[in-house]
């Protein structure tokens, strides 16, 4: 029973050890010149850990946010609840602050890739998407 | 201008508040300083120990007399009628709501409460725990 | 087996410590791997408390009394069921649980925003591994799991048999999953404060997190409500215990933050408002935990003893200094960006939604820490009762079902007078109507219950006016069929359709709760068999007794030796309608020193209720049976003197055919509920609304959305 106990004991604490210094190995061999598929990874972590990752974080949030409002306020009007002239006052406000806040994101991507696959290109509307 | 309106309607409900809480409380009583202190017509809340072979059931009420928690003193008869909690025995914790009507004590309907035995005990290991 | 156990609690603390080190060294340098290297730590902890807990439960369910835990609490008479909950109705237990669920819950939390506010979130890993750690030095100094007596006790003192019912393994863990989930916002709270960084990103991890405390809690409220109603003697759901406040009140402002939270998100505005509402909805959750565990308050609930209570105040101290000097200190970042564009808008209701609530859980914060006010102020301990509770609870509630229906028929940001005036046309017409329905029934003197059935009409009526309306709109979008549109409308606005559906169960909860205590009936009753009485409109007849003998083992019942009960018949104007079973379980109390046949019977009594639910009312029975005549007692004075040790079930089993050949009238408590059944079923109805609401659209769909938007957007303004 007692070797048992050691056993899982022992385990456990393995276990433990390797979980939390698991990216501090992983550091330390980076930092050791192990260069490979760790170091694409890593420097996405940089990027995202960096001012700008979190400015994009910002206003991508900020911009769902906005596009949502757009939304409510054109569910407000068609449910009854705006008059024609207060939604179109609303909705133009509204389209500002979000053409604002897309201008600021596209000003702070360079040619990375955007995770999602979405790539805008500023200034053009997508004929396609006209609906 | 707004946030002092806002202001003095939370400060006078507050104060409204209060000022019912302290005079609508029961305050709470062992048996011996409910004898000296009780005054008919007002109610207190009364913690004592149910005194062995003092359960009565009296018609659709029950009798019972209870004395103070720390053991000794004068034990007081109760006039109770409404809901039992199951824990209800002799020995055991209770808090009821009673009225000094001339030379009895009176519980208040649906007062009482009897403390679930301690399940929860932090004494180390040989120590008894009061149940 | 308990040695495991105590090495665990130490390497679980000395994993909390480093993780702390960790995440504060890494947010403070920037340096990821160390943030990272804290945010495995919590994980960590979750293993090893895993480890411990499975040790504990598994010492339970071997029945191992060296644990003095299991002694304590188990029995080999307790059934198996009962015996894997009993882990945690004992203080260590529950301690232990905490801090498991903790562990869990941070670990998923952590998950989910790995690659996000990686400064916010070290700093959240490092609060949350601070409460991890509090609780396991509790363990560890004050009431630990794993203590061993040597040689172990041969039998186990018994799960209390209050505790034998099925709720008891899902009220506790789903309780506290609430109060844990609750530190989640607190930690982040503190978090954004501390890395300066409140901002849409922050709102859309924290109200995730925050849903998810106010879900669990609430049916953790929700299963503690209807197990006091259906399983306990007392017949209630709701008493203002303390112990129910203190679970509500966090539940209260947690609301009140999901709601202020999108004032935030739209406007700037409220960020110090919401920074204090999610800082006390985590304080009040840790309160909510002492005052369980301390008895410092005179509860029904008192367990503990007043060992804890000096860590607990400690802890709650440091937390309310604490998020008031951060508050203060940041409050240049908190400033308001914007202002109310206007009194008549969303925006307004939601923010008197937030005062009404905040008012609902400062009523209840007195009342019902009142005893410590009273005594600090007067010298006496004074407490307020019941009523005192109603009497302001009851207008607030009032106010906050009417709000919830007012809200819907106002827009966002600014709403037209002319149109919102039109707009409260068919909701009036349905509160007046309901008015005059009641009124004519002839129950006029129940002013605040017909007060919230008409509330509720209006909450109805205006909701029902907005699907109708919001899928009239969407067919003429998209001229689907009404169901499909229906569905796609609400798919498509899942917030505020979901939200609509949580308002709906609210009315529906209050009116189950109005009805059912304006309109009670309930009698106590002496009854001798063929004795029958009215309650309400139905006839009970008491029509014979009950007696049952449960084997030792017996795993089907709750484990009690011997069942005594009644049958009933229930019936209204003449037609039978339920045949009811209520009985009175008494159980082995395990002392030896009250006679061979004695100890079998002289346990913890537990009612065993029986009940007759149905849609429009509930029909509810308990008895408490009579056992202490001459002829009963003789038996069990007969059977101690000369039954051997073992051999005294002999005597229950002729104490039971006695009881039945001659019974005495017995002490019976009926209550006829209008509209219970409601209260659930507005639960449910808040549930999964509040799901519908947090279910995030698929990514396919936002992506397309966006992308189309784009395009409209240029060319909105264009057109503009």
């Amino acid at each position: 029973m007692e070797i048992l106990i050691a056993i899982i004991a022992g385990v456990l604490l393995a276990v433990v050890f390797v979980v939390i210094s698991a990216p501090l190995r992983a550091a330390r061999d980076v930092e050791d010149g192990d260069v490979g598929a760790s170091t694409e990874s890593e420097q996405a972590l940089q990027a995202a850990a960096t001012g700008r990752g979190y400015e994009r974080a910002e206003l991508e949030a900020a911009r769902e946010t906005k596009y949502r409002e757009i939304r409510d306020a054109e569910l407000d009007l068609r449910t009854g609840k705006l008059s024609r002239e207060d939604y179109d006052a609303i909705d133009s406000g509204l389209r500002a602050e979000a053409l604002e806040l897309l201008d600021r994101l596209e000003a702070l991507e360079p040619l990375e890739q955007k995770p999602s696959g979405e790539s805008l290109t500023p200034g053009k509307a997508n004929p396609e998407l006209e609906a | 201008m707004r946030l002092v309106v806002a202001l003095s309607a939370a400060v006078l409900l507050a104060s409204a508040l209060i000022y019912t809480s302290f005079s609508a409380a029961s305050p709470a009583l062992s048996p011996t300083q409910l004898l000296r202190q009780a005054q008919p017509g007002r109610s207190y809340q009364v913690t004592g120990t149910v005194v062995h072979g003092s359960v009565r059931h009296e018609g659709n009420g029950l009798d019972f007399s209870v004395t103070d928690r720390a053991g000794g003193g004068t034990a007081i008869p109760i006039a109770y009628t409404g809901t039992v909690p199951d824990p209800f025995r002799e020995g055991r914790e209770v808090i009821v709501t009673v009225q000094k009507q001339g030379g009895r004590y009176v519980g208040e309907r649906d007062s009482l409460i009897t403390k679930c035995p301690s399940k929860y005990k932090t004494a180390p290991a040989g120590e008894k725990q009061n149940y | 087996m308990a040695d495991l156990g105590r090495i665990c609690l130490p390497l679980a603390l000395l994993v909390c410590v480093y993780g702390i080190g960790a995440s504060i060294y890494g947010a403070r340098t920037g340096r990821i791997e160390f943030s990272d290297s804290g945010r495995r730590s919590v994980y960590a902890l979750a293993i090893v408390l895993t480890v411990a807990f499975g040790v504990l439960e598994l010492a339970f369910l071997r029945n191992d009394f060296a644990f003095n835990t299991v002694a304590d609490t188990s029995s080999r008479t307790t059934p198996t069921f009962y015996r894997a909950a009993a882990v945690w109705s004992s203080q260590e237990g529950s301690l232990l649980l905490w801090a498991w669920l903790l562990s869990l819950w941070s670990s998923l939390a952590l998950f989910l925003v790995r690659r996000r506010m990686r400064d916010v979130a070290a700093y959240a890993t490092a609060i949350l591994l601070g409460f991890g750690a509090f609780f396991i030095s509790l363990m560890i100094f004050y009431a630990s799991p794993f203590s061993t007596t040597s040689p172990a006790p041969a039998e186990g003192v018994g799960l209390d048999p209050l505790l034998r019912f099925p709720t008891m393994m899902i009220h506790p863990p789903m309780l506290y999953s609430g109060y844990t989930l609750c530190t989640i916002p607190l930690a982040f709270g503190m978090g954004a404060l501390l890395a300066r960084r409140v901002d849409a990103d922050w709102i859309k991890a924290i109200r995730r997190f925050a849903f998810a405390a106010w879900l669990f809690l609430g049916i953790g409220i929700l299963l503690g409500a209807r197990w006091s109603y259906s399983e306990l003697g007392w017949g209630g759901y709701w008493g203002w215990d303390a112990v129910e406040n203190a679970s509500l009140m966090p539940w209260l402002t947690g609301t009140a933050f999901l709601h202020s939270l999108m004032i935030q998100e739209k406007r700037g505005m409220l960020k110090v408002w919401n920074v204090s509402l999610v800082l006390a909805t985590g304080t009040l959750a840790i309160m909510g935990t002492f005052l369980v565990r301390s008895g410092i308050l005179n509860s029904i609930h008192a367990f503990g003893g007043a060992t804890l209570g000096v860590p607990f105040v400690a802890l709650i101290g440091v937390l309310i200094a604490g998020s008031i000097y951060l508050v203060v200190s940041r409050r240049d970042m908190l400033r308001s960006q914007h202002r109310l564009d206007s009194l008549l808008s969303r925006e307004a209701i939601f923010l008197g939604n937030n005062i009404v609530l905040v008012a609902l859980c400062f009523v209840i914060f007195w009342g019902t820490y009142f005893p410590l006010i009273s005594e600090a102020f007067t010298g006496t301990e004074a407490s307020v009762g019941p009523p005192w509770f109603d009497r302001y609870t009851v207008p607030l509630a009032l106010l906050l079902v009417l709000l919830s229906g007012i809200g819907p028929v106002i827009a966002w940001r600014r709403a037209t007078l002319a149109n919102a005036r039109r707009n409260f046309a068919v909701p009036l017409l349905s509160a007046l109507a309901t008015l005059i329905v009641l009124l004519a029934a002839g129950v006029a003197h129940k002013a605040f219950a017909i007060a919230m059935f008409c509330c509720a009409a209006f909450v109805l009526g205006s909701i029902s006016q907005e699907f109708f309306r919001g899928t009239r709109a969407r067919r003429a979008m998209a001229g689907e069929a009404l169901p499909v549109a229906l569905v796609a409308l609400v798919r498509r606005n899942r917030r505020r359709y979901g939200g609509y559906v949580v308002h709906l169960g609210i009315a529906v909860l209050f009116v189950g709760v109005a009805a059912s205590s304006s309109f009670q009936h309930a009698v106590e009753q002496r009854l001798p068999v063929g004795g029958s009485t009215h309650v309400g409109k139905y006839t009970v007849r008491y029509v014979r007794p009950t007696a049952t003998i449960t084997p030792k083992n017996d795993a089907v019942h709750t484990g009690s030796t011997l069942n005594i009960g009644a049958v009933l018949d229930v019936s209204k104007g003449g037609r039978h309608v339920a045949t009811l079973s209520p009985s009175e379980g008494f159980y082995d109390s395990g002392e030896p020193a009250q006679g061979t046949v004695g100890h079998l019977i002289g346990g913890q009594a537990v009612s065993h209720i029986s009940m007759s639910a149905g849609v429009t009312r509930d029909v509810w029975t308990a008895i408490a049976p009579d056992i202490s005549t001459p002829a009963l007692q003789r038996i069990v004075s007969i059977g101690n003197r000369t039954l051997p040790a073992d051999e005294g079930v002999v005597a229950l089993g002729v104490l039971a055919r006695e009881y039945l050949k001659h019974p005495p009238a017995a002490q019976f408590h009926f209550i006829v509920s209008p509209l219970v059944m409601w209260i659930w079923i507005g639960g449910l109805i808040v549930l999964g609304g509040g799901l519908i609401a947090i279910w995030p659209a698929p990514s396919a769909v936002r992506r397309r959305v966006a992308m189309r938007s784009r395009a409209r957007t240029a060319r909105g303004l264009a057109r503009a």
